[in-house]
């Protein structure tokens, strides 16, 4: 068992805008190549061109239909990685201290030495947002891009993680949840975004942006388009009276 | 409790020891790449932030570009075919050796009949290269795959503007407050629509998506419209009509901007009935509201008044306006007559309409910025319109789909708003008028080139490109009475028809990138065969089959000579302003790619090889006087090759010493200015010149200056499109050129020049009774093709593919879970998994295409999903509609374009039971030149 810090300095996590993500994948596969090449072992394929690759991924993207009465189907796509709990069930089952949440940022990770993958931690975590890598063994998870949002060797501007600098449609963002006047405090409390399953009591960091209201054109209508005229005549007439109205015209409609 | 013992990581590793910046080509869009590198090999890829596509974002594709370019399925040497075609058996050869024989089958053809070569290329982004070497060649069957792709959008956006969407133009992201996205459309722009998408909303705008189906840009639309396939024009034809009953239209700017205000002759007697009435230097007249006198439409200070007419004897001649008044304000088109053939209900309609009105003119935005318009008057603001349109391949790839681009079109230019702040855009070289195209050529000769380019935009029947007795000249009929207006080709009635030999038979098919054996054909194993059919003497009846690619698709085992491609990081590529390149709105830019690791295989980038084979037939342009090469790859041509004089394929650093942009002579250090600037080049518009392009005095100067085009060339756009209707007037018996007596009606149908709709071929050729439901493929937005089920990562995305079923047709039908259902079309029949989708219009179903593979390509195990479950709906649609009896080949495309009409498609559902071990048809494999991919993979450099 391993012991969590009792509050961290920092909360750094994701806010998620489930309004415009639009299912790329550019998050999933920005984060296998960023992780496969740097902390820690890299992510591997097993059975890459087979008949059932399976890899391991740090963060995901799920898509899900919405049905409610009377109202057209929708369809969600919902991106899903560690969501950095303060209280994390995956650092305190961990029987090693492999698993421990970092007091200086809140950020949840695996000490790769003291991993023996014995999974319990997979088995712990309600949102199944860790995955066991089965070439090396090793319990692997979102890091929240910490060799990147430090890293003096980058560009200050792209020392976020890899899934936010790649995001298209601006549907990730990050920062510190901690501090109620950082930008995704803010988009928070303007958008109303939501912890995952908060009943489990994790306590997550990430939050997402639930989806805008949609498909209400025809419950709240814009103002009737009126016509001009009813008869075909009537429409001609107010052709002329249009263009009349409009600069640069005296209105002669006939050249004999 | 464990206390984890203080860690101490390095949050500061060094990343790469180098970025490589270079153009991504995971899909069409062309994005600007970091290509780290490690040790000299390639370790990571994300965006460059500088690049105008993406401003530093990347897509799922995009970013797994890593795996594409170790892809196990990259082909290693020219192979030469040694088995039966279509076992995949080969021999390894040498580039000469490739090249000996590549020459041997050409330089004969050339000699004696060039157009026995049919040269087409598919995804290309080099097509003002290979078409320069098919003019060079001298044969009149060049194209690449914009046929069978979008080829509706394009034609149907240059005749009536000037340009289409995407590569022609883009919303005005950050002022639009309504984007209207039609169609799928996720490649055709990828990134650019997703950030703009992302804009829109961060600005509070609105997103409507018109879709039969609810995924991708649709999950996130605000409105979803789920819209029966084929009635996207019957749609916005009562979204016009609305406007019109309501004068809700953009009166000022029609009178302008288009030829709304244009007189037409409407003398039934008269030869001319249907064209404009011209002034003695052949000029449309207008009514000036001012005078009330007919004058010249461009005469500066006169203004078109719509409303008036003008008499010759007892004939009254109304403007085009209310020729529009008079069809659109017909109870035809009002709501309650369409909109259950649409799928929908007439308020949607009347709602839509009124919102886009709305939008357009109450929230309409101005600029305090002058500009002074193409005739001089001064203006002090610049009026936007706030709604912005993008449609590609949903609303084209109908056989009425060119007549539904074209009411797409108009009606953006009903709202005012096509180049005005809020609205549409264009990127240079666009806006181009009709007029500044090419005209297509075939006027081919023994041992010469080509007497012109072979693509255009015929502005009549006299440039259609047929022989005295009417037979079409080219191998695909393009520009022929089948289909006049066919500006981009139609590579997919290529192998049908030298299959079939109809115009001609040919002797060689050359390809490139192109999968004309799966996922790019229609009717795939009718392909596959025509492939492989021999004749009496028990030769092929295709003689001889060249084709490149990268990687061991399919086609490769089809081929008797094999010339591989290398991968996008090992190549040079110039995104070229003379052909398909990645300008923004506010500026002209270019791009290349440059081999950023050297290939590790005895492989060459296409166009080098195509500039090698070139110098070796001796082509002219390819070769010096005294025979040798004149250049030594596709970089050396790129940076030395002249169009016109100090007009090349690259804009950028020009001149000796590249300090020119645009024009200039060429620079020999170009390709390295372009890799110091991250791998582009842009040039900006000034602010004046950057909206009003057309009409822009401004812009119009600047576009002569950096070599767009040679003098200005204002226009207004063709809300009626006079060269239909003369096509129309040769249809009903009028001038020299005249189409078969078994296509006047169509044409006379079709070729309206205002837009119409009609049912597509389909729902006429076929009983819908019998075959009730449409079916639809999209393309995932991280797949590309038939490319992305190679890679190690995307296909753990999506490695095999369902047909979505809506729940009507699922609860009918008594499926569930893990069921199978046999899907039968007039054509043919598949069985394949199913699955249910209920953000679906209830008359349709769809899946995700190029995800099904032939077992033993791309490096694949047999076993793969992609081989086993993963299918095609390729199967189902033919190339042709149904026989009609009368012993003609009607192909199933747009009679105005010849655009390929695969959303035109119906079929019927049933449960397959059994359900069968895999999907069907299960082709036999085919044997892999490349063997297999390695088991599993971790790589860390």
């Amino acid at each position: 068992m391993t012991q969590l810090p009792a509050q961290s300095k920092k909360k750094l996590g994701l806010v998620i805008d489930l309004d415009t993500c639009v299912g790329c994948h550019g998050c999933v596969t920005s984060c296998k190549g960023w992780n496969t090449q740097n902390y820690g072992e890299p992510l591997s394929d097993i059975d890459a061109y087979g008949a059932d690759p399976s890899g391991t991924f740090l963060n995901r993207v799920f898509s899900y239909e919405v049905e409610a009465p009377n109202k057209p189907a929708q369809t969600v796509h919902f991106p899903k990685s560690c969501l950095h709990c303060e209280d994390a069930p995956c650092v305190t089952v961990c029987p090693t201290g492999a698993s421990y949440k970092r007091e200086e940022d809140g950020i949840v990770l695996v000490n790769e030495d003291r991993c023996m993958g014995c999974g319990l931690c997979a088995w712990a975590c309600p949102y199944g947002a860790r995955e066991l890598d089965f070439m090396s063994g090793i319990m692997k998870k979102c890091t929240l891009c910490v060799d990147r949002i430090y890293n003096e060797n980058i560009p200050e501007e792209d020392r976020v993680p890899a899934c936010v600098r790649t995001c298209p449609s601006n549907a990730r963002h990050f920062g510190d949840l901690g501090d109620p006047d950082s930008d995704v405090s803010k988009l928070v409390a303007e958008r109303g975004g939501i912890d995952l399953m908060p009943e489990q009591g994790t306590k997550p960091v990430n939050k997402y942006l639930p989806p805008r209201l949609k498909d209400t054109l025809d419950s709240a209508p814009p103002k009737p388009l009126e016509s001009v005229s009813e008869e075909p005549k009537g429409w001609l007439g107010w052709l002329d009276r249009a263009l009349e109205a409009l600069p640069g015209s005296n209105g002669k409609a006939e050249d004999k | 409790m464990t206390r984890p013992e203080k860690i101490q990581i390095n949050t500061s590793p060094p990343v790469s020891d180098e970025i490589r910046k270079t153009t991504c080509y995971m899909c069409a869009c062309r994005c600007g790449i970091n290509v780290h590198m490690k040790g000299g090999e390639v370790v990571y890829i994300e965006g460059n932030r500088d690049h105008p596509v993406n401003k530093g974002v990347l897509c799922g594709k995009g970013s797994s570009g890593l795996m594409q370019h170790l892809a196990p399925s990259r082909l290693r040497a020219p192979l030469k075919r040694v088995g039966p075609r279509g076992a995949g058996e080969f021999e390894k050869i040498s580039w000469d050796e490739a090249y000996d024989i590549a020459a041997g089958w050409l330089a004969p053809i050339r000699e004696k009949d060039p157009k026995r070569l049919a040269f087409f290329t598919g995804r290309d982004q080099s097509q003002s290269f290979t078409s320069w070497w098919a003019q060079a060649f001298g044969t009149p069957n060049y194209a690449a795959h914009g046929g069978f792709c979008s080829v509706n959008m394009a034609a149907g956006g240059i005749y009536t503007m000037g340009g289409a969407f995407w590569e022609f133009g883009q919303p005005d992201w950050d002022r639009t407050r309504m984007f209207v996205l039609f169609g799928v459309a996720e490649d055709h722009d990828s990134n650019p629509i997703k950030m703009g998408i992302g804009k829109v909303k961060a600005n509070g705008g609105k997103i409507v998506g018109v879709n039969p189906i609810r995924s991708g840009y649709n999950a996130v639309a605000d409105e979803w419209v789920g819209i029966t396939p084929g009635t996207d024009g019957l749609f916005i034809l009562s979204l016009i009509h609305e406007l019109f009953r309501s004068g809700k239209v953009d009166l000022d700017y029609l009178r302008r901007y288009t030829n709304a205000g244009f007189l037409v002759d409407e003398d039934p007697q008269s030869p001319q009935q249907g064209l404009f009435l011209r002034d003695k230097d052949g000029k449309p007249l207008v009514i000036d509201q001012a005078t009330g006198k007919a004058v010249a439409f461009d005469k500066p200070g006169a203004l078109a008044n719509l409303a008036a007419s003008k008499k010759t004897g007892k004939i009254t001649h109304r403007t085009v306006f209310q020729l529009m008044a008079e069809r659109y304000l017909s109870d035809e088109y009002a709501p309650e007559a369409v909109a259950e053939r649409c799928g929908l209900t007439p308020t949607r309609i009347r709602n839509l309409a009124a919102e886009f009105a709305r939008v357009a003119f109450e929230e309409e935005i101005v600029l305090d910025r002058p500009w002074t318009d193409w005739k001089g008057e001064k203006h002090d603001k610049m009026i936007g319109r706030p709604i912005s349109f993008h449609a590609m391949r949903g609303i084209s790839a109908h056989s009425n789909g060119f007549q539904t681009a074209r009411a797409l079109h108009v009606l953006q230019i009903l709202l005012g708003s096509v180049e005005v702040p809020g609205g549409f855009r264009f990127k240079p070289p666009y806006p181009k008028p009709p007029e500044a195209h090419p005209k297509p050529h075939a006027g081919a000769q023994p041992g010469k080139p080509l007497d012109g380019p072979h693509l255009g935009y015929p502005l009549g029947p006299e440039h259609l490109l047929m022989d005295e007795d009417g037979t079409p000249k080219r191998i695909d009929k393009a520009f022929s009475w089948e289909n006049p207006l066919s500006a981009h080709g139609l590579m997919h009635m290529v192998i049908s028809n030298a299959h079939a030999g109809d115009p001609y038979k040919i002797d060689t098919l050359f390809m490139y990138m192109a999968n004309m054996a799966w996922n790019s054909t229609m009717n795939t194993s009718e392909v596959i065969r025509m492939l492989t059919d021999k004749d009496e003497n028990g030769d092929y009846v295709i003689p001889h089959i060249i084709y490149s690619d990268a990687y061991s698709s399919e086609t490769v085992a089809y081929a008797d000579l094999i010339l591989p491609d290398t991968t996008y990081l090992e190549r040079h590529d110039c995104i070229s302003l003379l052909d398909r390149p990645i300008c923004e709105a506010e500026a002209a830019a270019d791009s290349i790619r440059w081999p950023v690791v050297e290939p590790d295989r005895d492989v060459r980038g296409f166009q080098t090889a195509l500039i090698q084979l070139g110098a070796k037939l001796g082509l002219p342009g390819m070769v010096n006087e005294d025979g040798t090469a004149k250049y030594a790859d596709y970089a050396d041509y790129i940076q030395n090759h002249e169009r016109r004089p100090g007009v090349g394929p690259l804009a950028g650093w020009r001149g000796t010493d590249g300090d020119k942009s645009g024009r200039g002579e060429p620079n020999p250090n170009q390709l390295e200015k372009y890799i110091e600037n991250g791998g582009f080049w842009i040039g900006h518009i000034p602010e004046e010149a950057q909206f009003y392009k057309p009409w822009n005095k401004a812009y119009q100067d600047w576009a002569v200056e950096i070599g767009l085009f040679d003098a200005p060339a204002p226009y207004v756009f063709n809300l009626y499109v006079e060269p239909l209707r003369k096509m129309q007037l040769a249809a009903e018996g009028q001038g020299d050129i005249q189409p078969p007596d078994h296509l006047r009606e169509r044409i006379k149908r079709t070729m309206d020049p205002l837009p119409i709709w009609y049912e597509p071929f389909e729902d006429t050729n076929v009983d819908v009774n019998e075959f009730p439901v449409h079916a639809l493929t999209q393309r995932p937005m991280h797949m590309y093709h038939s490319w992305g089920t190679q890679n190690a990562w995307l296909r753990q995305i999506t490695g095999k593919n369902y047909l979505y079923l809506p729940t009507k047709i699922w609860e009918s039908g008594g499926f569930k879970e893990g069921d199978y259902a046999r899907v039968t079309s007039a054509h043919g029949s598949i069985v394949v998994p199913v699955a249910l989708h209920a953000a679906l219009n209830e008359h349709t179903v769809w899946t995700w295409n190029a995800i099904g593979k032939r077992k033993g390509a791309w490096a694949l195990d047999e076993d793969a999903p992609e081989a086993t479950e993963g299918f095609l709906l390729n199967h189902l649609i033919h190339e042709l509609q149904p026989p009609k009896g009368d012993g003609m080949r009607w192909a199933n495309s747009d009679p105005v374009t010849g655009q390929a009409a695969w959303f035109d498609l119906r079929v019927k559902i049933e449960k397959a039971d059994p359900k069968p071990a895999e999907s069907q048809p299960s082709l036999p494999p085919i044997k892999s030149p490349v063997g297999k991919g390695p088991k599993n993979v971790a790589r860390k450099i």
